[in-house]
């Protein structure tokens, strides 16, 4: 336990490196999940192919990626910047499909109706479609900000600073409370984030208090996407 | 894209196959570990699942541990493991093993979930035992699901062999790590490649086997389609197909 109290600003400092690396990824995947997503669910052979290549996005280990995105976009590989076009690219993955399903739950008839009153699509799209998907949007969001906080854990072993550094220097120094401590700080922010934005949920979607209902089979699907990837 | 010539010319020169430190014995550790791994998780995770699906008992407990184990970083679980037990195979064995946990028991208990409460009733109405409906009804048509699980942890095992690299000498990894170490790029992006083609081809077995092991009743009775398709109905239609689904 001294370990911890004599290192606090040293974990305060990778605190900070680790909501640095995960934030940007939580925000860009899900902004480019939008037109992504509302293609795959109004176009189907787009969605065929979009969905595929997520998942195939979805199942490419993070080191193998953290090494081979500096030769692809030129990104330096310690970099922060390497770090958060990794972590973008499997939140991105994840959202692309939790949009499409999240649109796709938009009851027909409330498309239809709001096309029959005068929205064009462009605004119907921002108006109405988007703000019913929003529970199931947010709940894709919620899976995404763990699982980017956990991962970004993983670019410490190339040197990428981070709450993952206290792994692998405790590792190599033998310091038992420095690795517990990254793990309880790592598990925190993840709790604290997801926090952040169920609180942002509520007060962007207010209505969403007084009824829930998300559609089943979206449900079902988050579910089966987020058994999938803890972390690496 | 030089890089990428010198990986490709890494990964075909003869001199990296043979020998305990050959890309074949790499990939043969890689590939038993993973299934070592995924056997004791399985061995472990799959009767508990069974059990809360039968049952419906404890089923919010395990939601919420799987939840919780998902958040834990992978990296800090290894690390802590190794210093607790030493370095070599036994951590990695551990850590990953506590990761598979969650997705193959998810995939146990929803697949139990998912069969129809009227089927089951059936099968009692019929005089089947509760073994008998574990064995003859839940089980085979909660398998899809279940495979869908092991599948999870499969990419998630052999990913993270890869990670286990840093505290064993063992698997792809090492060739990453020592390419890292050396700033070796070809060896590194090589090692790589290999790690991707590796989970790309077990997910594409998976895959099939997810699609295999629907009971030959099921998939004949499901409709040819089975996203809804929304987006493509002509106006007018659109209630009344809606809430048949």
């Amino acid at each position: 336990m001294t370990w911890l109290w004599s290192n606090l600003d040293l974990v305060w400092l990778r605190t900070l490196d680790h909501i640095v690396l995960s934030l940007p990824p939580i925000v860009l995947s899900f902004v480019m999940a939008l037109p992504l997503g509302w293609l795959a669910n109004r176009y189907r052979p787009a969605r065929g192919a979009i969905l595929s290549i997520a998942g195939l996005f979805y199942a490419i280990p993070s080191l193998p990626l953290l090494l081979m995105l500096p030769v692809i976009i030129g990104t330096s590989l310690r970099s922060p910047a390497n770090l958060i076009a990794a972590l973008t690219l499997y939140g991105l993955a994840l959202m692309v499909r939790v949009v499409a399903d999240g649109l796709a739950s938009v009851d027909p008839d409330v498309r239809q109706s709001a096309t029959a009153v005068g929205f064009s699509a462009w605004s119907r799209f921002w108006l109405v479609e988007l703000p019913l998907a929003g529970p199931v949007l947010l709940a894709g969001v919620r899976v995404v900000t763990v699982s980017t906080v956990s991962l970004a854990t993983v670019g410490a072993v190339i040197g990428a600073k981070s709450l993952g550094s206290l792994f692998t220097d405790g590792f190599q120094r033998g310091i038992q409370v420095e690795i517990i401590t990254g793990i309880v700080a790592t598990v925190l922010l993840a709790l604290v984030l997801d926090g952040a934005v169920v609180f942002l949920g509520r007060v962007l979607m207010p209505w969403t208090r007084r009824t829930r209902r998300i559609r089943p089979e979206s449900i079902a699907t988050l579910s089966r996407m987020t058994a999938v990837r803890g972390t690496a | 894209m030089n890089y990428f010539t010198d990986a490709v010319a890494w990964l075909l020169d003869p001199a990296h196959y043979p020998g305990p430190t050959g890309i074949p014995t790499r990939i043969g550790e890689q590939l038993l570990f993973t299934a070592v791994t995924l056997l004791l998780a399985s061995v472990i995770a799959i009767p508990i699942g069974f059990l809360i699906g039968h049952t419906g008992r404890d089923r919010g407990i395990a939601v919420a541990t799987s939840g919780g184990l998902r958040a834990i970083p992978t990296l800090g679980l290894l690390t802590l493991v190794a210093l607790w037990i030493g370095i070599g195979l036994g951590a990695p064995y551990v850590a990953l093993t506590v990761l598979a946990i969650p997705p193959i028991l998810a995939g146990a208990y929803t697949g139990f979930e998912a069969v129809n409460r009227a089927t089951i009733d059936a099968a009692r109405a019929v005089g089947m035992t509760e073994w008998q409906i574990v064995r003859h009804v839940e089980i085979p048509l909660g398998l899809p699901l279940l495979i869908g699980g092991i599948r999870s942890a499969t990419l998630q095992v052999v990913a993270t062999a890869t990670l286990a690299a840093y505290i064993a000498d063992f698997g792809l990894g090492r060739f990453l790590f020592a390419g890292l170490k050396t700033n070796d790029y070809a060896q590194m992006l090589g090692g790589s490649i290999l790690v991707i083609l590796l989970a790309l081809v077990l997910e594409g077995l998976f895959a099939g086997l997810q699609k295999l092991v629907v009971p030959r009743g099921v998939a004949v009775g499901r409709p040819p389609v089975d996203r809804k398709a929304s987006t493509r109905r002509r106006p007018g239609m659109e209630s009344a197909i809606t809430k048949g689904i």
